[in-house]
């Protein structure tokens, strides 16, 4: 059996400013299992980042927090960890990646430092010959020559920081990589470069993955299972099989992500887009959240919120499938 | 008949420190009236350039820009003024391409007053109405400024400023890049009805294929200053040719399952610097596919079926 490394319960996170309490996540259900690829997947705004950001205690301080739930790594609740228990699990449990690798990386160090570094607080690797070879082997491993460690970030293109940001991520074998948006910002015949060598490395290490993305198609061809995300909740969520199936009952909003991506393998004229725009997360729709631009909508989606419907693993928050409060 | 737009070997270098960057060089493209042709290429290969040169926004270091057959290259500022009616621009980020202190309908009455197409202040304003319901804003939003609504809103002022004059012919610069597929999809369809209704000529930059294969009728793709190849869209995706081509349309990540499982070919190295490049096809290094003959004399683009153009010496 498959052991859950991560499981999420519930969880509620606001950002309190002074003008504004805005409810980001909104009692979201997730569970990843070792070495596999979970999808997070939504529009801007959905909460993806703040999930993340959650489950490694990095939300903004005193704006954010958590109100509600739990995050259990291996059994053990995250929510009531100290910071500095926190810092043994960042880097060497739980590491994430940014969509701008200049969030990872410092300017002024060389890149080589920069690994070095990450190995000596974790691993306590102290023989520095020890610690070169690593870091020879590290650039090596995500495609980097390892001359080049004695460069500077501003030296690489924008494709190469993010492989040095990785190689930094993956440098202590974490056993989960939080992935945020990766390769948004790469062109598409780099971000194909990016995405195999992850998936290369994820094979090799075993390591487990949160890819939070909003392009289906990097999700198709990346994801074991996928969680899609809808004004701080996760409205449906699978394996990609499922997901993917086009026989399968999806959620109103899944039909239309999908329907207003143009699709190269089909020609059609006019693309089917979803009315109105994504709520207003300091006030949130009753109900279903995704009421007010459901081309579905009933009576009760106004006023309750839908059930959980649960089928071979494959969650839907719709009452269109089920009904009664939640 | 001829072409609305074309462009005869259309070059635009830059003065660097290091040396003549080459963004745009020497492009030959044609476009019909009411028709779409999709400029394609990853960033920095020159489609921005190459659209502003084209709606005159930039000075060309060589070549022509034809309008309905003369060189507008060469045009002086009175018929410049006269021709800038017929040709538009929307931009990649509309919030930085709209002025923070105007109202939307400022903004949108702006092309209107400065080329005094209508006169008056009612009328103007009725225009403006117009305008905005052409492109799905609300009359309410009429005195908000563009940092009070949103990317798709804003994405809408622009196209309505650029309709204000009743154009023939738009550049549109990535203008659904910065947007969430949900309004993405709203936008494009928004630009393909009024393609319909009025019969609008684009030039459709961008760096997403799956949306340049919805829109266009042509492709050209672009590597490093230069038109690779170009043919109708069916004909590119069914057909590709050139090797640039081909690893660029294997990069795109498909919404389906069917290459879940299958080892992808994917091209290696980076684009080089467009800085003095060398005469030969750009792409050799990276190409899988390169010989000698690839390097030392600059490849033309050569027809090798009706309406299909390419430059790589395997054709
Ligand atoms: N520091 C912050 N202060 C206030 N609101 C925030 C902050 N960070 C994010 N938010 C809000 O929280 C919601 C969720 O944001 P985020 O998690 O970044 O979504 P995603 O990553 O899916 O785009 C959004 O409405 C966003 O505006
Ligand atoms: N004003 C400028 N001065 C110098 N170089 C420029 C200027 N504008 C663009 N470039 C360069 O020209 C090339 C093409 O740029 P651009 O047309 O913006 O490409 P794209 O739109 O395809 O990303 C790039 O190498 C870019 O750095
Ligand atoms: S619950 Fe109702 S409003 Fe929500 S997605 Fe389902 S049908 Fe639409
Ligand atoms: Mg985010
Ligand atoms: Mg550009």
């Amino acid at each position: 059996m498959t052991t859950k490394l991560l499981e999420i319960k519930n969880l509620y996170v606001e950002y309190v400013t002074d003008d504004a309490r805005v409810f980001a996540v909104n009692g979201v259900d997730l569970d990843i299992n070792e070495g596999e690829t979970l999808g997070l997947v939504g529009e801007t705004g959905a909460g993806k980042t703040t999930t993340a950001l959650s489950i490694l205690k990095l939300l903004p301080e005193r704006v954010g927090r958590v109100t509600r739930g739990s995050i259990s790594l291996e059994g053990k609740d995250l929510t009531r960890y100290t910071e500095a228990d926190m810092r043994n699990i960042r880097g060497e449990i739980i590491s994430m990646i940014f969509q701008d690798p200049m969030t990872s990386l410092n300017p002024v160090l060389t890149v080589g430092y920069q690994i070095a570094e990450v190995l000596k607080i974790h691993k306590d690797e102290k023989e520095n010959r020890q610690v070169d070879e690593r870091v020879d082997e590290i650039l090596k491993l995500v495609g980097i020559p390892p001359e080049r460690k004695h460069d500077y970030p501003h030296q690489f293109s924008g494709g190469m920081k993010q492989r040095i940001v990785i190689a930094i991520a993956l440098a202590c074998e974490p056993k989960l990589l939080l992935a945020d948006e990766p390769t948004t910002a790469l062109d598409v015949t780099i971000q194909a470069q990016v995405l195999s060598m992850m998936n290369e490395l994820k094979r090799k290490l075993r390591t487990a993955m949160i890819l939070i993305t909003h392009d289906l198609g990097v999700v198709a061809e990346t994801c074991d299972r996928v969680a899609i995300m809808y004004a701080g909740e996760v409205i449906e969520a699978g394996t990609v099989e499922q997901i993917f199936d086009p026989e399968a009952p999806h959620h109103p909003y899944t039909v239309g992500l999908f329907g207003a991506i143009p699709d190269l393998t089909k020609k059609t004229r006019r693309l089917n887009p979803i009315d109105g725009l994504m709520p207003d997360p300091t006030h949130l729709p009753e109900g279903c959240r995704f009421h007010t631009r459901c081309p579905r909508c009933m009576e009760i989606c106004r006023t309750q919120r839908p059930a959980l419907r649960e089928e071979n693993g494959h969650r839907l928050y719709c009452h269109l499938f089920a009904g009664g409060e939640r | 008949m001829a072409p609305l737009i074309e462009t005869r070997n259309l070059k635009k270098y830059f003065p660097t420190a290091s040396g003549l960057l080459h963004a745009v060089d020497g492009v030959n493209l044609s476009i019909g009236r009411g028709k779409t042709l999709g400029v394609v290429g990853e960033s920095g290969c020159g489609k921005s350039t190459l659209g502003r040169l084209v709606v005159c926004l930039l000075e060309a270091t060589g070549g022509e820009v034809l309008y309905d057959g003369k060189n507008i290259l060469n045009y002086g500022e009175e018929q410049m003024l006269q021709m800038r009616r017929h040709i538009q621009m929307i931009f990649q980020d509309p919030y930085a391409s709209l002025n923070p202190r105007m109202t939307v309908s400022e903004i949108i009455a702006e092309p209107i007053q400065v080329c005094r197409t209508i006169q008056g202040r009612d009328a103007i304003m009725d225009k403006v109405y117009e305008l905005m319901d052409t492109v799905g804003l609300a009359d309410r939003f009429v005195n908000t400024y563009p940092h009070e609504l949103d990317g798709g809103r804003r994405q809408r002022i622009g196209i309505a400023r650029a309709l204000a004059l009743d154009p023939e012919f738009i550049v549109c610069d990535e203008p659904v890049s910065a947007l969430d597929v949900s309004i993405q999809a709203q936008v494009l369809n928004l630009l393909m009805d009024l393609q319909e209704e009025r019969g609008l000529a684009y030039m459709f930059i961008t760096h997403n294929l799956s949306v340049v294969a919805h829109i266009s009728n042509e492709i050209a793709v672009m590597y490093l200053g230069q038109c690779v190849e170009r043919a109708p869209t069916d004909e590119l995706f069914a057909n590709p040719l050139h090797p640039y081509t081909k690893a660029l349309l294997a990069a795109i990540p498909i919404p389906n399952l069917s290459r879940r499982h299958m080892e992808r070919e994917v091209i290696r190295g980076e684009v080089a610097s467009p800085i003095n490049p060398k005469p030969g096809c750009r792409f050799a290094v990276r190409c899988p596919q390169a010989r000698p003959e690839c390097m030392g004399q600059e490849l033309p683009l050569r027809e090798t079926s009706p309406g299909h153009y390419v430059a790589c010496t395997l054709y």
